[in-house]
Order: structure tokens, then C-alpha cells, then sequence
């Protein structure tokens, strides 16, 4: 362990503000690069599901007009 | 070899397999994400010029060689696409571009940040940080060109054309701006990784460089699992696949 | 290529295409001046951006020369197969028995005669004006007259895979600029040198290099591109 404190770490003699911002930066970036398409997955999942419920329900739904 | 690209051609095959390969290798790279960025900002020493600004690196470096490894993939894919018209090429092409772009972004930002510190300038036109500008622009042309056809197979054969003569041009961008560098060069921008790197700063770099190489698999293996499930939603096997679910 | 053509006749479609192509540049002399006078005028806006201080232009005459130079290659390169496009005539160059490429280069040659080797050849006036020293006008004139070979080659891939696409204007600048970077830097540094009395050849030399493997490989991606845009 190079920092002796919290504090050291924080500020790194100066050169702390860059550092946290440039890794947090890249965090976030690099969360979104996979967040993004994990939901767009979850998106069409979701489309694919609404989609057998929505034919699933509609067939007997005709078949009854016709019988009426 | 050629029974797995042969399989990677199978969407059902890829989506099954791919699905087994992320839950693992996510789990991976989030770990060694976390390992690396520890020793990389807790652990190892400064440098002795640069101070602490140099922990910079261990997102930098990684980022910018991902980025520069990513798109020779992408050209590959394009290449695969172009001889063999496999549509899973064309996926993984597409799949690709913007992870790719999105890397060269990181190691352009986390290039500037660093370059605050240690040249007292924001944005300073070193022979690296101006070729992985032009890097950027490379990605963001195919996908420009991409999003621009209408036709996705045309606008996949058009994009692996543009990688191709993008792969043979990149050698020469980075050496003719390198020479450009060095003719231009002011003295006083002249201390970023000429001496060697001590073992114990090389050690976590390398640990992020393989967390960037896996991070960069997972991201695009999770955009193509969402490309392949939205082009065969019509399938028998996809409708199998969710009812099951 | 699985034709079994005779090389006199490919030597003649190659020198039919690049007639037709040659008489429909003739005929619109509009399309011929325009680079030139685009090049002309934005050389007169960096004296007036810059302020007119002689030694302050002389010793950037290179760099603003070639950039604009790139510039006007950028602006013509996006008409390049536009007309055959839409009059269909691309379409009928599929059903040649001829290569692609090699029809394709033909069209590429004459265009390259009536922008990139003009203005190569009107360039030292305008380095002349900016004040560029006389060691450096016929260097400049060579330089361009092998990056021109690359920038019209470069742009002619851009406008082919753009030429199906609406308002591909921008985008065909976002593709051919990067590409574009090793012409500018070995042209530039070609003329420097030669104005400071150092060793230009080997520049030139590299330009020519350039030019050669451009020759070589891109033909075929432009006639690959060009498949891809009439097919969609």
C-alpha cells in the first residue's frame, strides 16, 4: 500500500483531481458499454414476449367474432 | 478453426454459447477491472517524474490498445463477411464500430486529463494522442456509413470495404504522424514512457490491458446477442427460446 | 476477371472510358474551373485570417497550399461517379466484360487529369502570392502532383461508397479525411524541406510510394464499393 491515509489518497500531492476524474469518466463510460446493450437485449425480450401474448390472446378472440 | 466459424455462423448455436460465455466472463472482467484499478491506484509506486498523474496510465494504455486491436477485428469481420457472406460477420462487424469508438473516446479524454498535469495544456498534438484522434474519426466513419445505407447487407459489405483500406492505412497514419512528430517536436514535451517501465508498475498495466481485452469480448458479444435476437424474432427457435423462459 | 478478355481490348475499354469520361469534362468546363477557383479563393482568405505579414505566410505557404489543396480534391471527389449513378450508366458498367477496377481507374485518371494535375500545375502562383521561396514552387507542383494521384483515388472510393446515399456530403468528408492524413504530412514536409534546403527527395519519394500502392490496391475497392451502391 503506497497511501498512508484516506486523505493522501485523495488529494495524491496535488495530482488527485485528475486522476479520480479521468477513472471515473472511464467507469461510467465503460458501465454504459454494457448496460446499453443489455437493455436494448431486455428491450426486444420484452417485444418478443408482448408479442406471443398479443397473438396468443387475439386467435381466440377472432374465432369467437366468427361465431357470433 | 473452421468448425467454429462455421458455427459461429448459426445463430442459435452463437446465442447459446455466447450466453454461457458471458455469464462467466462478465463476472471476470468486473473482478479484474477491480484488481487492476487497486494496485494500479493503492499499490504501486509513483513515478518519479510525473508523481501520481501517471496512475493515468493503467486506463490510458489499455483503452488506446484495446481500441487500436479492435479494429482490426472489426476489419476481419468485414473481410469474413465480404469472401464467405456469413451473417454473423456482418453482426460482429457492426457490433464492433461503437464499442471500439467508445474505447479510442476513454483513451482521448483520459489522454487530456493527463496531459493537464504533466504538459500544463489540455490538448498538446503528440504524435500518440493525434493518432487515436484520427483513429476515432476511422471508427466513426463506419459507423456513419452504416447507420447511412438503408440496405443492412449493402451497408455491411460497404463498411468492410471502408475497414479494409482503413486496416492497410492505419500502419501509415501512425508512422507518417509519428515522423510528422518528431520534425515538429519542441523540446520541452518530451518525457511520456521513453524510459522502461519498472515490473511493478508493468504488472498491474498488464492485468488492466487483459480487463480492457475481455471487457472489449463481453461488450461486443452482448451487442451482437441483442442484434441476433431482434433479426430472428420471427423465429421458431428465438419463440422457443421465450417461452421457456 | 474469370473472362478470358485479350489485353488489347482491355487497353481499349480502358482508353474508351476514359474518353467518354474525358469529352463529358470537356463539354461542362464549369466542373473543371470550379476546384481551381476554390482553391484560388480560399488561398486569399488566409492572408486575411492571418494578417499579412510576409515572413508569417512564407513560412506557412506549405501547410495552407496542401490543406487546401486536400480541400478542393474533397469538394469535386463527392461528383465523382454521381452523374453515371443516376443516369444509370454505373449499371451498365457491371454488365461490361471488362474488370471493374480497371473501368473504374479509367474514370478515376481522367478526373485526376482535370483536377489534381491542373491544380498541381497553377499551385506555384498561388505559392508565388503567399510568398512561398522559389526553392520551394517546383517541389510543390511534384508533391502535388503524386498526392493528387492518392487524394483522387482516396476520394473516388469515399464517392463511391456514398454515391447511393442522400446528402452523403459530410460523410464523405468524415471517410476520406483520416484516410488522407499521410498524403497531407509527406507533401507538406516534402515542400518544407525543400524550402529550408533539406532533403525533400526522399519525401517525394515516399509520395510516390504512396501513389503507387494506391494505384495497386484501390481500384478494386472502388470497384467493390461501386458493386455495393448499385446493388442497393
Amino acid at each position: 500500500m503506497y497511501f498512508d491515509t484516506l486523505t493522501a489518497l485523495w488529494y495524491m500531492d496535488g495530482h488527485g483531481i485528475y486522476v479520480w476524474v479521468a477513472y471515473a469518466l472511464t467507469a461510467a463510460l465503460l458501465i454504459a458499454m454494457v448496460r446499453l446493450p443489455i437493455s436494448r437485449f431486455r428491450r426486444h425480450w420484452g417485444w418478443v414476449e408482448a408479442e406471443r401474448r398479443r397473438t396468443s390472446v387475439s386467435s381466440p378472440a377472432e374465432t369467437e367474432e366468427k361465431g357470433g | 478453426m473452421w468448425t467454429i466459424i462455421h458455427k459461429m455462423g448459426s445463430p442459435p448455436w452463437f446465442f447459446r454459447f455466447s450466453g454461457a460465455l458471458v455469464r462467466w466472463l462478465l463476472p471476470l472482467t468486473i473482478a479484474l477491472l477491480c484488481v487492476g484499478a487497486f494496485w494500479g491506484l493503492l499499490i504501486a509506486p509513483p513515478d518519479f517524474r510525473q508523481g501520481n498523474s501517471y496512475r493515468i496510465i493503467y486506463i490510458h494504455v489499455p483503452a488506446a490498445v484495446v481500441a487500436l486491436a479492435g479494429y482490426y477485428v472489426m476489419a476481419f469481420a468485414g473481410a469474413v463477411s465480404l469472401i464467405w457472406r456469413i451473417k454473423m460477420a456482418d453482426v460482429t462487424m457492426r457490433a464492433a464500430a461503437p464499442v471500439g469508438a467508445a474505447l479510442t473516446a476513454i483513451a482521448l479524454f483520459t489522454g487530456a486529463i493527463w496531459g493537464k498535469p504533466t504538459w500544463g495544456a489540455w490538448w498538446v498534438w503528440d504524435a500518440r494522442i493525434t493518432s487515436m484522434l484520427l483513429l476515432f474519426f476511422l471508427y466513426l466513419g463506419v459507423v456513419a456509413l452504416f447507420e447511412a445505407y438503408e440496405n443492412k447487407t449493402a451497408a455491411a459489405r460497404a463498411c468492410a470495404v471502408l475497414s479494409l483500406i482503413g486496416t492497410v492505412n492505419i500502419p501509415i497514419i501512425y508512422k507518417s504522424v509519428d515522423w510528422w512528430y518528431s520534425l515538429h517536436q519542441p523540446a520541452s514535451i518530451k518525457f511520456m514512457g521513453e524510459s522502461a517501465i519498472d515490473s511493478s508498475m508493468l504488472y498491474p498495466l498488464l492485468l488492466m490491458i487483459a480487463a480492457f481485452y475481455c471487457l472489449f469480448v463481453v461488450a461486443v458479444l452482448l451487442n451482437m446477442r441483442a442484434e441476433v435476437l431482434w433479426r430472428h424474432r420471427e423465429s421458431g427457435w428465438i419463440q422457443q427460446l421465450v417461452e421457456r423462459a | 476477371m474469370s473472362h478470358d478478355v485479350p489485353s488489347v481490348s482491355l487497353i481499349a475499354a480502358f482508353a474508351g472510358q476514359f474518353a467518354r469520361h474525358a469529352k463529358a469534362l470537356i463539354n461542362s468546363p464549369a466542373d473543371v474551373a470550379n476546384p481551381l477557383l476554390f482553391f484560388f479563393m480560399v488561398v486569399t482568405l488566409f492572408p486575411l485570417g492571418l494578417g499579412p505579414d510576409p515572413e508569417r505566410l512564407s513560412s506557412m505557404a506549405p501547410g495552407i497550399l496542401w490543406v487546401v489543396a486536400l480541400l478542393a480534391s474533397l469538394m469535386v471527389s463527392g461528383k465523382l461517379f454521381a452523374s453515371d449513378f443516376e443516369d444509370g450508366s454505373l449499371e451498365q458498367l457491371m454488365l461490361s466484360p471488362y474488370p471493374l477496377a480497371i473501368l473504374a481507374l479509367a474514370e478515376v485518371a481522367a478526373h485526376w487529369f482535370a483536377t489534381g494535375a491542373l491544380l498541381a500545375l497553377i499551385a506555384p502562383v498561388f505559392g508565388v502570392m503567399l510568398g512561398l521561396p522559389s526553392e520551394g514552387l517546383l517541389v510543390l507542383t511534384l508533391s502535388l502532383l503524386l498526392g493528387s494521384v492518392c487524394l483522387t483515388l482516396i476520394g473516388a472510393l469515399g464517392s463511391a461508397l456514398t454515391v447511393s446515399i442522400r446528402r452523403g456530403g459530410l460523410l464523405l468528408s468524415l471517410l476520406i479525411i483520416p484516410l488522407n492524413v499521410p498524403v497531407l504530412i509527406f507533401g507538406t514536409t516534402a515542400v518544407y524541406e525543400a524550402v529550408v534546403g533539406g532533403n525533400w527527395v526522399s519525401w517525394l519519394a515516399l509520395l510516390g510510394g504512396l501513389a503507387l500502392g494506391s494505384l495497386a490496391l484501390l481500384p478494386i475497392a472502388i470497384g467493390a464499393a461501386l458493386r455495393v451502391s448499385v446493388d442497393t
